[in-house]
């Protein structure tokens, strides 16, 4: 493994009076596939926010490729390196296909994205096809590789997928799933966050779970899967 | 009967550059500016004072009257709007009506109620004659403002990086900031670009209805705002034809029907697109799957 990308220490999070995060730390290295699992609420989708700059963390460090992130705003963190693939994938619904992917590189050199492009519509051959498509056209699985085509766009050296299975048919999961795989092949490194416990935990390296805005277990994503309570509270006994 | 309609699309263009600030404003930031029609009367003041006591050229006027609008749209965002981003949309409809009154009073101290004799700043284009029907200067330049202008936004929305930015900030604030956009900037610059479009339609108002005083821009505000609703509020070409019908029909309502009433069938007229359609002429559905 390599070397420490994202190193998250005693993060605290609140949601007005809500405490939605209570001091969770976890890291990802380079090239490491490391999710994070638990039940709706348990403050999964508020971690990633935060880490990219979307909610203001209350106390504690977040440190990406060796800086901190405290206090910069969302959109000078994605420069740095780090794309959010958010949750409800988020496409801008009026634009284009191909828009979108060039708002994905919205921070690099015109001269540079053609290329990129190119690269996601050979990953997503459907985009392809559909590129002066309206996203909104789209359906539920085509914008979530929108969605994902459009984070890879910034080059990122983390990328962060939030919930990216959500209400999406089995056949299309199992697809995002092997996109998600080849991408860690390719080298990436990705921070996941999954409901589905049992698929994410099956091609994660490392996994943490989290309950209530505290991380309650952590291990590799094999420990995890084997482990009593994960199975009992996850994956249906 | 053809005079009527190039005077009504003459008046009807004026409309159309406002409505374009105000959809633009709306379309990106949520918001009703309502006074905006009080930066067109800024705009005017800032044209005659250089224009007419100066004497400096119209263009020279012109620019100086852009310039001042779009730096006063900045500033009324960020001290006005920018603090209120997350606060309910009536906290900020009052903020907007209370800058308006604002406006009007800071201009009623300056410049006093006493209207002053606005040039003509269009006065060197020339007539134009097409068979028995003369086009003044006047009607010509607005009009062919009021295009290039439409043209120029559509064309600055639709191919350039910053116009495609803006229409992500329209869509989803979280997810554009998310791309790298920087969302207060992208705000700031809907603001300055309305608020120069003002400018432009202050000369252009008073060049054509020389009378200018502090409240010379409240009511076209408002029947520009009419024709950004009229013609599908956030839209650009919904603004144009919004406002050219508006003016059309204001137009015909005084020379066929009554002087008096005409306000009130521009009005009616609205009301009654609004029960058929609601989301204005050409306003957007949204096509959403999930």
């Amino acid at each position: 493994m390599g070397n420490t990308i994202l190193k998250v220490n005693d993060l605290h999070v609140h949601y007005g009076s809500i405490h939605a995060i209570q001091g969770i730390s976890f890291e990802v290295n380079e090239g490491e596939i490391v999710t994070l699992i638990g039940a709706n609420g348990a403050g999964k989708s508020t971690s990633l926010n935060t880490v990219a700059g979307l909610l203001k963390a209350s106390s504690g460090t977040i440190d990406f490729d060796g800086k901190s992130l405290l206090g910069v705003p969302a959109h000078k963190i994605v420069g740095r390196g780090m794309a959010l693939c958010p949750e409800g994938r988020r496409v801008f619904l009026q634009l284009t296909v191909q828009e979108n992917l060039e708002m994905g590189a919205f921070t690099r050199k015109q001269s540079e994205i053609a290329d990129s492009i190119e690269a996601v519509y050979e990953q997503f051959p459907r985009l392809k096809e559909r590129y002066k498509q309206i996203a909104g056209t789209l359906s539920g699985g085509e914008q979530q590789m929108l969605a994902m085509g459009r984070a890879l766009m910034s080059k990122p050296k983390l990328i962060m997928l939030d919930e990216p299975s959500m209400g999406l048919a089995p056949i299309l999961v199992d697809q995002i799933f092997d996109i998600i795989k080849e991408l860690h092949k390719s080298g990436t490194t990705i921070l996941l966050v999954e409901q589905n416990a049992q698929k994410a935990l099956s091609i994660a390296d490392r996994a943490y779970v989290l309950e209530t805005g505290r991380i309650v277990n952590s291990g590799t994503g094999q420990a995890l899967l084997h482990d009593d309570s994960v199975r009992k509270a996850y994956l249906g006994g | 009967m053809l005079d009527y309609l190039i005077s009504g699309i003459s008046l009807g263009s004026v409309y159309a550059i406002i409505a374009l600030g105000y959809t633009m404003v709306y379309g990106i930031a949520k918001m009703l500016n309502f006074a905006h029609g009080d930066i067109i009367m800024i705009g005017g003041y800032a044209a005659f004072c250089t224009g007419y006591y100066l004497h400096w050229p119209v263009w020279l006027a012109v620019l100086f009257a852009v310039v001042v609008c779009t730096v006063l749209g900045v500033v009324i965002e960020k001290l006005a709007y920018k603090p209120l981003r997350n606060a309910t949309s009536l906290a900020v409809l009052i903020t907007a009506i209370g800058v308006s009154y604002f406006l009007q009073n800071v201009a009623l101290l300056i410049w006093t109620s006493n209207p002053k004799a606005f040039p003509n700043m269009l006065s060197f284009i020339p007539y134009v004659n097409i068979g028995r029907i003369q086009i003044t200067g006047t009607a010509l330049g607005t009009v062919v403002t009021c295009i290039v202008v439409m043209v120029a936004l559509t064309l600055f929305t639709d191919k350039t990086k910053m116009g495609k930015a803006m229409r992500t900030v329209s869509e989803d604030k979280g997810a554009a900031s998310l791309m790298g956009i920087n969302v207060n900037g992208t705000i700031s610059l809907t603001f300055a670009i309305g608020s120069g479009l003002a400018a432009i339609a202050g000369v252009l108002l008073c060049s054509a209805y020389p009378t200018l005083m502090p409240t010379t821009g409240a009511m076209p505000g408002i029947k520009a705002f009419t024709a950004a609703v009229f013609g599908g509020i956030g839209s650009i070409p919904g603004a144009m034809i919004g406002g050219i019908l508006l003016g059309v029909i204001e137009i015909f309502a005084k020379a066929y029907i009554s002087t008096q009433l005409s306000d009130a069938i521009v009005f009616a007229v609205l009301i009654i697109v609004l029960i058929v359609k609601p989301t204005g002429l050409l306003g957007k559905k949204i096509t959403e799957k999930v």
